[in-house]
């Protein structure tokens, strides 16, 4: 299904401008040249199974009876084929096995994945292939299969040092347990080991969290993952906080376990890149990257989502892609049409912008002109916002950076008053006015189209 | 003033002393003496609607009449007794307050549109037509009242045995008085447990200085001593004074509407006679109408050939709107034009609030729903508004907050429309100094209905608010907190008198707007029900009015700028900001609501920045997920009204505008 020429992003971003400028002069201009998507893309492999279920999690998992690991390999070794030949990238940037709880996997299964890949598209040597790790899934001698297989970054989620706030997370571990496979990861993996902790659970206060915070500083390797307790409905942790038998931190008191959470790790040398990520000697995540840099990724696995241009379809337009959620339904598909993606939402050029932009204001670098004009060419930052009244308040209020000569970013220096989410709500609000102005826009501009994947319906 | 009392009253016994006071048994029985019982009585059982001859009753054998009282009464349950021993209507258990048609009135115990029945009633082998003529209860509805007792010859004062006279039986009894109607003073509900007849006769001689043996003591419930009254009508209301061989000249003292055959105007004839196919002339718009069909109400219609001078009916004249038939008009033959009746005047609004959907969509739905509503209606006023926070509405002008209310509620229960209504606020007047503006204007004093077109101190020589008289009825152990909330409301006391020795009647000069809000609830809560209150026009005062702003960060939120006394600044401007700190969510900075009298700030709340945050991790699965969710809100936010950098959800709007529910 190739578009006319006129309907292709640049041409549609060209004219999006010339619209608002001049409406009624507006006449689509035939014949520009296609955009060109970057012909490399991230892979994630989503690991669907758990051993227990824990109190805080809503992600797409299972506890596996009777797993027929074989069944589940072959799957996702097919699954990564036929996708990244539809992709028709060339290069496989970094791969991320995430769940669910990967480690679970046998690293034989870790392997075929990223063989398959290897022989699909380039896998460099040095490529990033990050798994994430549960400590006690995670003894020395499976952590030393994994990294056999080709495994070299791993991401352990240790959640809390404190065995009560564990129980409550309904995790399976003890903090001891995950100090010691920390210090077998640190070793298999030095200078590639990163960990999770969450705050702003119940009956947190600032101290207790600096206070586990402090100790795992003195232990840890290079990266950091921080995240806010989000109550996802569903969860059993959400039924109980609703109930009001658990007591919530307040707003305030969050923020300020955050704040202090971030002048700590800035003292000891980590950088923060991102709103929840912080890394020193260099040890950023090149696949979290790419995700806030709005690169392609193609995710496998039940439930795992992607972000691509199915150029063997004679697509040019990128796509957000989800596989179907659940395992056994999600193997049936992959077995009879090689893969199991349950939807395709065709991503118009602004939405992709939106994405771009959202993301990019989560890093610490923001968003530069450059990374801008490789989404938006003829679409400059300034052309898009530069007469918004929402952009300049935020900017007069010093929530947003504005640098001529080097992009949009938020101004980290001190307090992070305000987290970027908030602020997007006003670029967003912003960016409709800009491209709603003219019908003809939005037929152009409009909501995205659904496309049902027909070969993969039940 | 009170030996006029005794003498309107004493007109009606003086005149029909002579006649013979014995018991009227029965009507059944002296059907065939009765010239027009056969038409009368066979009435609901005929299915064809015969036209009746209403010549057949002379001028002398017709009492038009009226039953007042206060709120609860037994006003209603009265007429019904009175139109069952009538066999107007067959008497079951059904009846229950028949003339109150709507669900508002019989849910709220008032009478919100004036009903009218003819009676027929054999008494000593007279046939008298008894014309009742039921009147609104509701001060609110003053206009309707005097207007439909100035078709009335006498009035049956009701009140209640328990609860004595109340502030409303003042009011209505005032009016009769000053009408010159006899006046028959009714003791009801002397069934009651605590009834206590005695006193409320005690109360009567005092206040209306009506003898106490002249009371009835009745039970319009269990129909004890219901005929008594009827007779008492017959008796002492005299019949009205007229003539047919003069020109026709009608009364309408009500009208509604009917959506085949157009209004319905209900007419008391004070000379000559009316048929169809006559051609009539209003006074009032002087548009001439040819007649189609003219009859009694029993109190529904009830063709009739014609209808003669001292009758009650209604006439139908191919009138579209109710305004063409305005109560207290005057409808004569346009060959013979007459004097038109004195008093009329268009209905004046008193109470102002804005109208508004609930979501926009609706407001088409609503448009048709109040349309529909005023056709019946004709004293709403209507105004287009917009607001920005609210959208496209209306400014409707009320009679008073009960119309007000139940205007509403019809809109809610006939018309399942869901609505917002701002608080009420009073129509002002300014005396304007600025030559310029008195130019602009054409005219030196000028009524400001609208906040936003409240003209500034330095043009104006003085500004005036809208009073009224209150009355008030309570028991003695309320006086003190009672005195206290009208001194909050900034009355002026006028009197203050014991009816009886338990019960006071304090009369005091109110601004109207101190009134409208709440003014009722409190007065309610604080007697624990047992005062009662009632109001009259009380014309203009000066007063130290001032207008007062809402700012935002220092942006002025135009739709909540309103007029407030000076010494209520303060108070008004604190809760107005109360109400907007709750209802406006944080932001990213924080927000200084404000409420300003010029320059000068007198109130301020501060909502705090906003700290929360969705710091969860945002990898390759959350992204749709965290899209979606900020689409979302970046949507709220485009419905959301800006105010400088704040932005304003819609229930704010609605929090502060919104008229408060009782507390």
């Amino acid at each position: 299904m190739a578009a006319p020429g006129w309907l292709r992003p640049r041409a549609r971003l060209a004219a999006a401008l010339r619209c608002v400028r001049a409406p009624r002069n507006w006449k689509p201009r035939a014949q520009q040249p296609p955009r060109a998507e970057p012909v490399q893309a991230a892979l994630y492999v989503h690991w669907p199974y758990c051993q227990k279920r824990c109190s805080y999690c809503n992600f797409n998992k299972y506890i596996p009876r009777g797993l027929d690991e074989e069944s589940v390999r072959s799957c996702l070794t097919r699954e990564a084929q036929t996708l990244i030949r539809l992709s028709q990238v060339q290069r496989i940037s970094s791969v991320f096995f995430g769940g669910g709880t990967p480690s679970l996997a046998s690293p034989l299964t870790i392997a075929a994945v990223l063989e398959t890949v290897s022989r699909c598209a380039h896998l460099a040597a040095d490529a990033e292939i990050t798994l994430e790790a549960n400590p006690t899934s995670a003894g020395a001698s499976r952590l030393a299969g994994f990294r056999a297989s080709g495994v070299n970054r791993l991401s352990i989620g240790i959640q809390s040092l404190d065995d009560a706030e564990l129980r409550l997370l309904g995790r399976n571990h003890t903090a001891d347990e995950a100090l010691g496979t920390l210090e077998e990861a640190k070793k298999l993996f030095p200078g590639r080991t990163s960990v999770d902790l969450i705050f702003g659970l119940p009956d947190q206060s600032v101290s207790s969290w600096a206070g586990g915070l402090e100790e795992l500083l003195q232990l840890c390797d290079d990266h950091v993952s921080l995240y806010q307790l989000t109550l996802e409905r569903g969860t059993s942790l959400f039924k109980q906080v609703q109930r009001g038998s658990l007591p919530v931190p307040k707003q305030e008191v969050v923020a300020e376990m955050y704040e202090s959470a971030r002048e700590m790790l800035r003292d000891v040398g980590f950088r923060q890149y991102e709103v929840s990520n912080f890394a020193r000697n260099g040890a950023l995540s090149t696949h979290n990257l790419s995700y806030w840099q709005g690169s392609q990724y193609i995710g496998i696995g039940p439930g795992a989502h992607g972000r691509f241009v199915p150029r063997a379809h004679g697509e040019s337009l990128r796509e957000a892609r989800i596989q179907t959620l659940e395992p056994d339904s999600w193997m049936k598909e992959v077995l009879a049409f090689g893969h199991g993606t349950r939807k395709r939402i065709v991503l118009s050029p602004l939405e992709v912008l939106e994405e771009v932009l959202v993301l990019g204001l989560r890093t610490d670098t923001g968003i530069t002109h450059q990374h801008w004009q490789q989404f938006a060419a003829g679409l400059s930052l300034g052309d898009m916002f530069g007469s918004s009244e929402e952009v300049k308040e935020l900017e007069d209020q010093g929530l947003l950076l504005l640098d001529n000569s080097v992009g949009y970013r938020q101004p980290w220096e001190g307090e992070v008053l305000v987290w970027p989410w908030n602020i997007l709500n006003d670029l967003l609000a912003h960016r409709q006015e800009c491209y709603s102005v003219n019908k003809s826009l939005c037929c152009v501009f409009g909501s995205s189209k659904i496309r049902l994947n027909p070969g993969a319906l039940p | 003033m009170l030996s006029r009392v005794t003498r309107a009253a004493g007109v009606g016994v003086r005149l029909r002393r002579a006649c013979n006071t014995a018991a009227f048994l029965c009507s059944q029985p002296c059907m065939e003496k009765c010239p027009a019982a056969h038409v009368v009585f066979s009435r609901p059982y005929s299915s064809q609607k015969e036209k009746l001859d209403m010549s057949i009753f002379p001028v002398e054998n017709i009492r038009n009449f009226s039953i007042i009282a206060h709120v609860d009464h037994g006003k209603s349950t009265l007429a019904d007794r009175l139109l069952e021993i009538t066999g107007t209507i067959a008497k079951t258990d059904q009846n229950k307050q028949v003339l109150d048609k709507l669900q508002v009135e019989r849910e709220r115990g008032i009478t919100v549109k004036a009903q009218t029945a003819s009676l027929f009633y054999n008494y000593e082998g007279m046939n008298y037509l008894l014309n009742l003529i039921d009147t609104p209860g509701h001060v609110d509805f003053n206009y309707e009242v005097s207007r439909s007792l100035s078709a009335c010859q006498g009035v049956i004062l009701v009140v209640d045995a328990n609860e004595g006279v109340q502030a409303q039986t003042m009011a209505n009894f005032y009016l009769a008085f000053e009408a010159q109607l006899a006046i028959i003073p009714v003791i009801n509900k002397i069934d009651l447990k605590n009834a206590d007849p005695e006193r409320v006769e005690k109360q009567i001689e005092k206040l209306f200085d009506i003898s106490k043996d002249k009371c009835i003591r009745i039970s319009a419930k269990l129909g004890t001593n219901v005929e008594k009254v009827l007779q008492e009508v017959i008796e002492k209301v005299p019949p009205p004074s007229v003539n047919i061989s003069d020109p026709l000249k009608a009364l309408v003292f009500d009208s509604t509407f009917d959506h085949y055959r157009g209004v319905i105007a209900n007419i008391a004839l004070f000379g000559g006679e009316v048929q169809k196919g006559h051609k009539i002339m209003s006074a009032h718009t002087r548009k001439t109408y040819e007649v189609n069909e003219v009859g009694i109400l029993m109190p529904n219609e009830q063709p009739t050939h014609k209808l003669y001078a001292g009758q009650v009916g209604y006439l139908i004249a191919g009138m579209k709107e109710v305004t063409e038939a305005q109560i207290g008009d005057t409808l004569y033959l346009h060959k013979q034009p007459v004097e038109p009746l004195p008093g009329f005047k268009s209905a004046k609004p008193m109470v102002f609030a804005g109208m508004y959907p609930v979501d926009q969509s609706e407001y088409n739905n609503l448009k048709s729903a109040i349309e529909k509503l005023t056709l019946n209606d004709s004293s709403v006023t209507i105004h287009r508004d917009s607001s920005l926070a609210l959208g496209a509405g209306w400014r409707l002008g009320f009679l008073g907050l009960l119309h007000l209310e139940v205007f509403n509620q019809r809109l809610e229960q006939e018309y399942n429309a869901s609505v917002i209504l701002t608080a009420p606020t009073v129509p002002y007047k300014a005396v304007l100094s600025s030559a310029k503006l008195i130019k602009e204007y054409g005219k030196e004093e000028i009524t400001v209905i609208n906040p936003a077109e409240f003209p500034d101190k330095s043009s104006v020589s003085e500004y005036l608010e809208p009073t009224v008289l209150g009355t008030i009825i309570t028991p003695d152990d309320y006086i003190g907190k009672i005195i206290t909330l009208c001194q909050t409301r900034r009355a002026v006391q006028r009197d203050m008198m014991y009816i009886d020795e338990h019960r006071v009647m304090l009369k005091y000069i109110f601004p109207l707007n101190e009134i409208v809000v709440d003014f009722y609830d409190a007065l309610k809560s604080l007697s624990s029900g047992y005062a009662s209150f009632d109001y009259e026009d009380a014309g203009y005062q000066a007063a130290d009015l001032v207008k007062m702003d809402i700012l935002l960060n220092g942006n002025s939120v135009e739709e909540l700028g309103t007029v407030v006394h000076k010494d209520k600044a303060y108070a008004v401007g604190k809760a107005m900001c109360e109400r907007l700190k709750d209802a406006i969510p944080r932001q990213l900075f924080e927000i200084a609501i404000q409420a300003a009298l010029g320059s000068k700030v007198i109130a301020r709340e501060t909502v705090k920045a906003y700290r929360k945050n969705v710091l969860a991790k945002c990898y390759g699965g959350d992204i749709t997920r965290k899209m979606k969710l900020l689409k979302r809100q970046a949507e709220g936010k485009k419905k959301m009204r800006k105010i400088g950098n704040v932005e304003v959800p819609k229930d704010a709007f609605i929090s502060v505008l919104k008229r408060q529910s009782e507390k």
